[in-house]
C-alpha cells in the first residue's frame, strides 16, 4: 500500500527502461517501492534497470518484455505485469515514448503510423485495463508521462507533440472518470530532459537532467495535483505561452 | 452494502471497500464466511489506514451496541460499537468512569481494545486492555469467548491487534470509581524541555494523569518549553458543587476543507506562542470539568478538516527510560528541520502488558501533529525513524500513516508470536487492512 506521503510500495513501470522512469524508479526504491515489475522492449535494458532498482532498495524485482508498436499486445502486458507484482498495486507509470526526427519521417506513411502507435494508441490500450483492474481493487494511481511539448504544438515536432497531446487530453477526462473509485490518475509533463531521447537535440532552456524531473514526481506523488509540471515553473510559463498570438509563439519558439 | 471512500483521521490515503454494518455475532461470522477478505472499523479515529482495506469488506461495528448495568465492583460488558462519549454518559451519572480514555471520547469499545489505546494515567493504570476481563471475538475459525485465562494467548494478540485477529463483539471491563465530574488539576510552565522533563520523573507517580505539551517551533534556547498538567479526580469534599453529569457533545464543527496553507509555520508558531502565552506559571488545585481536562479538542466536531485535503499525519513513539535523550533528539531535529508541528504531546509510559504488539513501553512518550505537504516531511520521519529504533523505542500503529515493514520488525521483536496467532485463528489470511498490508502484518 501506498503511504500518507504517495509513496508507493508496489509498482509497475511500463517502459520501464527508460531514462526518467530508471530515475523516478531509483527514487522510489529509495524511500518505500519494495516491488517493481519493469516491462519494456529490451531485455539487457530492463535487466539493468531491474538491477538498479534492488540497488536502490527493491527486495523484488521482475521483468516483461512487449514492443508498443503493437497495441494488440497492450492489455496482455498489463496483465502480466500484474501478476508478477503478485499483491495490491500502488502505481502504474506509462513511460512508453518514441521520438523521432520530424523531418526525415513526416512524409512516411509507416512511420508515422508507428509514432501515433507508442506514443499514443499503445498507452490509451494499456490504460483500459490498467483502468479496470486497479478500480476493482479500490485503490492506486496511474501516473502518465506527457510532455510539455503537448500543451502547444509546434512545427518541428507536430507529430511527437501531437499524439502527446491526443494522450494528456484523453488523461485529463480519464482522470475526471476516476472520480469515487479510490483511483486516481496523474500526468507528468517535464520540459526538455537530457536523456537518450534527446540526445543530439539543441540546447533549450528550461532543460533538465532526469533525476530533477524524479524529485518533482515525488513531490507531485505527495501532493495529489493533477498535472506535475518539471521543472515546476513551467506551469507558470506555459500560462503565459499558450495563449500567445500564432506568430509571437512561432517567433519565440523560432519555428 | 455499499461501496464507501474510507480513510483515517489524518485523512491522507483514502481506499474503496464495501461498508457492511453487521448487527450481531451471527452477521459477522456471515460477513467472514462471504469475504476474501475483511477489516473492523470503529469511529475512524485512528490516524491512518488501520481501518480501511481497499477491494476488501469493511465491517462497521456501530450496529454492536448494548451495556449491560455496571456491577458494584464496577464490571460491565459493553458491545464494541459503543463509544466512550456513550458509555461515559451512561456510566458518570452513576460514579463511574472509564479506566483508561484517550484524548478523544469518540473512540468505539472496539477500536479502544485494537488499539490498546493509552490515557494520561498509562504511568499509573496501564493501558486499556488491563482492564479488560473477557471478550466476546469471531475469527475465521470461529465464535470465542477470550480472557486472560482461557486463550490468554489470543487475548493477548487480540489487545492492541489492530483488528487482525478477528473482530470483537463485546467485552466485559473493569470502571473507575469516581465522587465527582471533576478534575482537582495543578498547571506548570517550564522553559525548556529538561526542566519538565526531570520533573515528570520525578513527581509523576504522586497524580493518576499527567501530560505535558511541548513546543517543537521554538529554537535555541527556549527550545521544547513546555505545560505539564497533572491531576487527580476531584472528591466531594474537595469540591464545592460535587455532581455527575455527563459532558455534553460538540456544538461547534469545521464545515469545509480548510485550503492547504492555512496551518503553515508562520501561523503554528503564533498558536504555539498563545497557547503558551495563555498558561498560568504556577497554578494549583484548579477544578477542571472532566471533559475539559481529558477531550479538549471533542469541542470541536471534524477539526482534522483545518489541515486541509492534504492532511496530516501523527508520529507517536515510545522508548525507555534510558532513552530519554531521544525525547530531546527528536524534537531538536524536526525544530530544525523547519517542518511545522503543533504542540507535541510528551506523557510517561508504565510497564507494558503482555500483547506481542503492545505499544507502550515503560519511559516517554512523544506524539507530533503535522501537515502533509514540506517536502522535507517525509525524509524527517525516516530520520526520526532510525533514532527511535536506535532508541530500542517503537511507534504507535493507531497514528501510523507512513512507517516501512522493515521497521516494524525491528520494532516490534515479538512480531513473528503475533503472526503465529494470527495464522491459528486466520489460516487462509482473510482480516486485513490497508495498515496491514502496509506494513506486512497480513502473515502468509
Ligand atoms: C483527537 C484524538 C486523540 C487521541 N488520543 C489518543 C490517546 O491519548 N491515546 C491513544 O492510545 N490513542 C489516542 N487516539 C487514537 C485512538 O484512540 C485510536 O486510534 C482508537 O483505536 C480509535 O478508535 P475507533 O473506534 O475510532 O477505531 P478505528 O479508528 O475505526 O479503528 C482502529 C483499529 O481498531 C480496529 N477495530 C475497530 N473496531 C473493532 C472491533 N469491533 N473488533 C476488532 N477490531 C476493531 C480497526 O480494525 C483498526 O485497526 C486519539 C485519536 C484522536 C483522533
Amino acid at each position: 500500500m501506498e503511504n500518507a506521503f504517495g509513496q508507493p510500495q508496489n509498482v509497475v513501470v511500463l517502459g520501464g527502461s527508460s531514462d526518467i522512469a530508471r530515475a523516478i524508479t531509483k527514487k522510489l526504491c529509495a524511500a518505500r517501492t519494495h516491488t517493481v515489475v519493469l516491462a519494456g522492449r529490451n531485455q539487457s535494458l530492463l535487466d539493468e534497470a531491474a538491477a538498479e532498482a534492488r540497488e536502490y532498495g527493491a527486495t523484488s524485482t521482475d521483468t516483461v518484455l512487449f514492443d508498443a508498436e503493437d497495441a494488440s499486445n497492450a492489455q496482455r502486458t498489463v496483465s502480466e505485469s500484474f501478476e508478477k507484482v503478485g499483491g495490491e498495486i500502488d502505481l502504474v507509470i506509462i513511460a512508453v515514448g518514441l521520438l523521432e526526427d520530424q523531418f526525415k519521417i513526416e512524409n512516411d506513411a509507416a512511420a508515422v503510423e508507428r509514432m501515433m502507435m507508442v506514443n499514443f494508441t499503445w498507452p490509451v490500450v494499456a490504460l483500459a485495463e490498467i483502468r479496470k483492474r486497479l478500480v476493482a481493487q479500490g485503490s492506486g494511481r496511474i501516473l502518465v508521462i506527457s510532455s510539455v511539448a503537448s500543451v502547444r504544438v509546434r512545427r518541428v515536432m507536430y507529430l511527437y507533440a501531437g499524439a502527446k497531446a491526443g494522450l494528456d487530453r484523453l488523461c485529463d477526462g480519464l482522470a475526471d472518470s476516476l472520480e469515487g473509485t479510490g483511483v486516481s490518475l496523474q500526468l507528468l509533463r517535464p520540459g526538455v530532459v537530457r536523456s537518450k531521447m534527446t540526445e543530439g537535440q539543441k540546447p533549450v532552456p528550461f532543460t533538465t537532467g532526469v533525476n530533477e524531473v524524479a524529485e518533482n514526481v515525488m513531490k507531485g506523488l505527495a501532493s495529489g495535483d493533477r498535472v506535475i509540471w518539471s521543472p515546476p515553473l513551467l506551469r507558470y510559463l506555459f500560462m503565459v505561452l499558450r495563449h500567445l498570438p500564432k506568430p509571437v509563439w512561432r517567433k519565440i519558439m523560432e519555428n | 452494502m455499499s461501496r464507501t471512500t474510507l480513510s483515517g483521521w489524518g485523512r491522507t490515503t483514502q481506499s474503496i471497500a464495501t461498508l457492511e454494518t453487521p448487527r450481531d455475532e451471527d452477521d459477522v461470522a456471515r460477513d467472514l464466511n462471504q469475504s476474501r477478505e475483511v477489516i473492523a472499523r470503529g469511529l475512524g479515529r485512528s490516524y491512518g489506514d488501520a481501518a480501511q482495506l481497499s477491494g476488501g469488506v469493511v465491517l462497521s461495528n456501530l450496529e454492536l451496541g448494548g451495556v449491560s448495568p455496571i456491577d458494584l465492583d464496577g464490571t460491565i460488558s459493553v458491545g464494541a460499537g459503543v463509544s466512550l462519549d456513550e458509555l461515559l454518559a451512561f456510566s458518570i451519572p452513576q460514579g463511574w468512569f472509564v479506566p483508561v480514555t484517550p484524548g478523544t471520547r469518540q473512540v468505539t469499545i472496539g477500536g479502544a481494545v485494537a488499539a490498546d489505546v493509552h490515557g494520561k494515567n498509562h504511568h499509573v493504570d496501564g493501558s486499556f486492555g488491563a482492564h479488560v476481563k473477557e471478550m466476546r471475538i469471531v475469527t475465521p475459525a470461529g465464535a470465542l469467548t477470550i480472557s486472560p485465562t482461557s486463550d490468554a494467548e489470543l487475548f493477548w494478540a487480540t489487545i492492541g491487534g489492530m483488528g487482525l485477529t478477528g473482530v470483537v463483539i463485546s467485552v466485559t471491563l473493569t470502571m473507575m470509581r469516581i465522587e465527582t465530574n471533576q478534575v482537582r488539576v495543578d498547571t506548570e510552565r517550564f522553559s525548556d524541555l529538561d526542566g519538565v522533563m526531570a520533573e515528570m520523573l520525578a513527581n509523576d507517580m504522586h497524580y493518576r494523569y499527567s501530560v505535558a505539551w511541548v513546543d517543537c517551533m521554538t529554537k535555541g534556547a527556549r527550545m521544547g518549553r513546555a505545560i505539564l498538567t497533572r491531576g487527580d479526580h476531584a472528591t466531594r469534599r474537595e469540591t464545592n458543587k460535587p455532581t455527575l453529569t455527563a459532558p455534553k457533545s460538540a456544538k461547534l464543527f469545521v464545515p469545509f476543507d480548510a485550503p492547504s496553507g492555512l496551518l503553515n509555520p508562520l501561523t503554528i508558531k503564533a498558536f504555539n506562542e498563545l497557547w503558551f502565552r495563555s498558561a498560568p506559571k504556577h497554578q494549583v488545585g484548579e477544578f477542571q470539568a472532566l471533559s475539559t481536562f481529558f477531550h479538549p479538542l471533542d469541542g470541536l466536531r471534524d477539526w482534522n478538516r483545518l489541515y486541509g485535503r492534504r492532511g496530516f499525519v501523527q508520529y507517536q513513539f515510545s522508548v525507555p527510560d534510558e532513552a530519554g535523550d531521544t525525547v530531546v533528539q527528536a524534537i531538536k531535529r524536526l525544530s530544525s528541520s523547519g517542518v511545522p508541528s503543533f504542540l507535541a504531546v510528551l506523557k510517561r509510559f508504565g510497564p507494558s502488558n503482555p500483547g506481542p504488539l503492545s505499544f507502550p513501553i515503560p519511559g516517554w512518550t512523544l506524539a507530533l501533529d503535522l501537515p502533509v505537504g514540506p517536502s522535507a516531511l517525509p525524509r524527517v520521519l525516516d530520520d526520526l525513524d532510525e533514532l527511535v529504533l536506535g532508541a530500542s523505542g517503537r511507534i504507535y500503529f493507531a497514528k501510523d500513516a507512513r512507517l516501512s515493514p522493515e521497521k516494524v520488525r525491528a520494532m516490534y521483536p515479538r512480531l513473528d508470536e503475533f503472526l503465529a496467532v494470527k495464522n491459528r485463528v486466520d489460516p487462509e489470511h482473510q482480516l486485513a487492512s490497508d495498515l496491514a498490508r502496509r506494513l506486512d502484518l497480513v502473515g502468509s
